[in-house]
């Protein structure tokens, strides 16, 4: 047990010369999934589902973890150079592990919701700024399909206004600043090619059965 | 007609080149009236499908070729089309509105030209470094050795964050290396050597897996196509 403890607690790191404040930062781990990796379909293939997950978002948290522990080292040797040359590591690592993290929580299988339109403030929001829920979807999907390379689509909320929006954003840029994210649609390829190919307007159409309001909804009044 | 024609196709490059700089960009709306007709069309492959096999295999081929590159074509001939449109009736704004799709589409009709030629069957001595003395040639003595040279193009292609392609470029007699993002394509210098990185290149066969993927595309690199761009002939150039 406390080799186990000391394995994971700060001797190891500190051995390495990091400093305490930022050795005792507990890792990025991968969270589960609150459902199975087959309870999409028809509209997200299980084998892409566990992909997805097991491979890349686990890519995201491993290299974070990396790059963050390279830039304690950074600070520590207060070489704020490395520490500049991180950054967009950071983002593109932090910015993954953010997104999926957001995207398999605004997701379920229709037997838990998924699908079932917005009801409450959200709804009523969604109806202020684009007529009707159909409206909105549109909209949303107008935004997936013009993304010219690798990105996501967002419902957000900007803070400032309290009003509802929608934003693209290239590669793993993550949802920051007034923007609240509400929910998240992953327009990358490896999110669907698996079982779309190149029709990703399908994808895009198909995605709105699992997508989880339940979710946006807290999200909305957090 | 022809001869219009032949105008704009010499002139798609450096009207992508010109989005970036609003003076050069004056330029090009001088000529419009040579923009009008010009249809671009898809290339064939210059090998089967299934020639790439077992690096790359004949469905990525298929979809690659037939769907993706002529998606490209297909938007790219639509946005040259309202431009034209927009160009007649002077209309600044929509032709400025369009310049996104003409990069995108255009630059993806350009990159994928420009690919399928830079590879070819492994089975052929076209992937084999010897066919390319010149190039290795100016490999080696800028680099020490092929393998470094392979090492460092691997680092940047892995480097990718999101979709992009790798090149070899060669500027002013010296080998560059240079990543583009998404579609955008190579302005200045020539192109020797790309590689496509998005995802629909290798998903199907290696999903996340890049490096494997890098390492199949070492196996078909044409080196015949390569020496021929080295030594300053197109191929696959859309000018041509
Ligand atoms: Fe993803
Ligand atoms: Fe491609």
């Amino acid at each position: 047990m406390s080799f186990v403890a000391r394995i994971a607690r700060p001797t190891v790191a500190a051995a390495r010369g990091v400093n305490t404040a930022a050795a005792l930062r507990s890792k990025h781990t991968l969270p589960a999934l609150a459902y199975d990796y087959g309870e999409l379909e028809p509209s997200i293939a299980g084998q892409i589902m566990e992909i997805h997950h097991t491979k890349h978002h686990q890519t995201y948290v491993n290299s974070l973890n990396e790059a963050e522990e390279k830039f304690a080292a950074a600070q520590h040797a207060n070489d704020v150079k490395a520490q500049i040359a991180l950054q967009p590591a950071l983002k593109f690592h932090g910015g993954g592990h953010l997104n999926h993290t957001l995207f398999w929580e605004n997701l379920a299988p229709k037997k838990l919701g998924g699908g079932e339109p917005p009801s409450g403030e959200l709804a009523a929001a969604i109806n202020e700024q684009w007529g009707s829920f159909d409206g909105f979807k549109k909209t949303f999907n107008g935004y997936l399909a013009g993304i010219q390379g690798s990105g996501w689509s967002w419902l957000v909320k900007d803070t400032e206004t309290n009003k509802l929006q929608i934003i693209s954003l290239p590669n793993q840029d993550p949802v920051v600043g007034k923007y609240k994210p509400i929910i998240g649609v992953d327009a990358w390829e490896h999110a669907y090619y698996l079982q779309y190919q190149n029709r990703k307007v399908e994808y895009f159409q198909a995605i709105w059965e699992v997508i989880n309001w339940k979710t946006g909804e807290k999200r909305f009044k957090a | 007609m022809q001869l219009l024609s032949s105008l704009l196709f010499a002139q798609l490059p450096s009207l992508i080149a010109n989005l970036t700089s609003p003076t050069a960009a004056s330029t090009v709306t001088a000529t419009a009236p040579a923009m009008a007709t010009h249809t671009f069309t898809l290339p064939p492959l210059p090998y089967e499908y299934n020639a790439l096999e077992p690096h790359i295999s004949e469905q990525i081929m298929k979809l690659h070729h037939d769907k993706h590159h002529q998606a490209y074509v297909t938007n790219l001939n639509a946005a040259t089309a309202s431009q034209s449109e927009a160009f007649k009736n002077n209309d600044v704004k929509a032709e400025i509105a369009l310049q996104s799709a003409i990069k995108f589409h255009g630059g993806g009709h350009i990159n994928h030209s420009l690919f399928w030629p830079s590879l070819c069957p492994s089975s052929s001595p076209c992937s084999s470094p010897s066919s390319a003395p010149s190039f290795v040639a100016a490999i080696e003595s800028q680099y020490g050795s092929l393998d470094t040279f392979k090492d460092a193009y691997n680092k940047l292609l892995m480097g990718i964050q999101g979709s992009g392609w790798g090149w070899i470029v060669k500027r002013n007699g010296r080998i560059e290396m240079e990543v583009t993002k998404d579609q955008d394509p190579i302005t200045t210098g020539e192109v020797v050597l790309g590689v496509d990185m998005w995802e629909h290149a290798y998903y199907l066969q290696y999903w996340n897996d890049k490096a494997a993927y890098i390492k199949g595309v070492w196996e078909v690199i044409n080196w015949e196509t390569a020496e021929k761009r080295w030594g300053g002939k197109k191929v696959g150039d859309v000018r041509v």
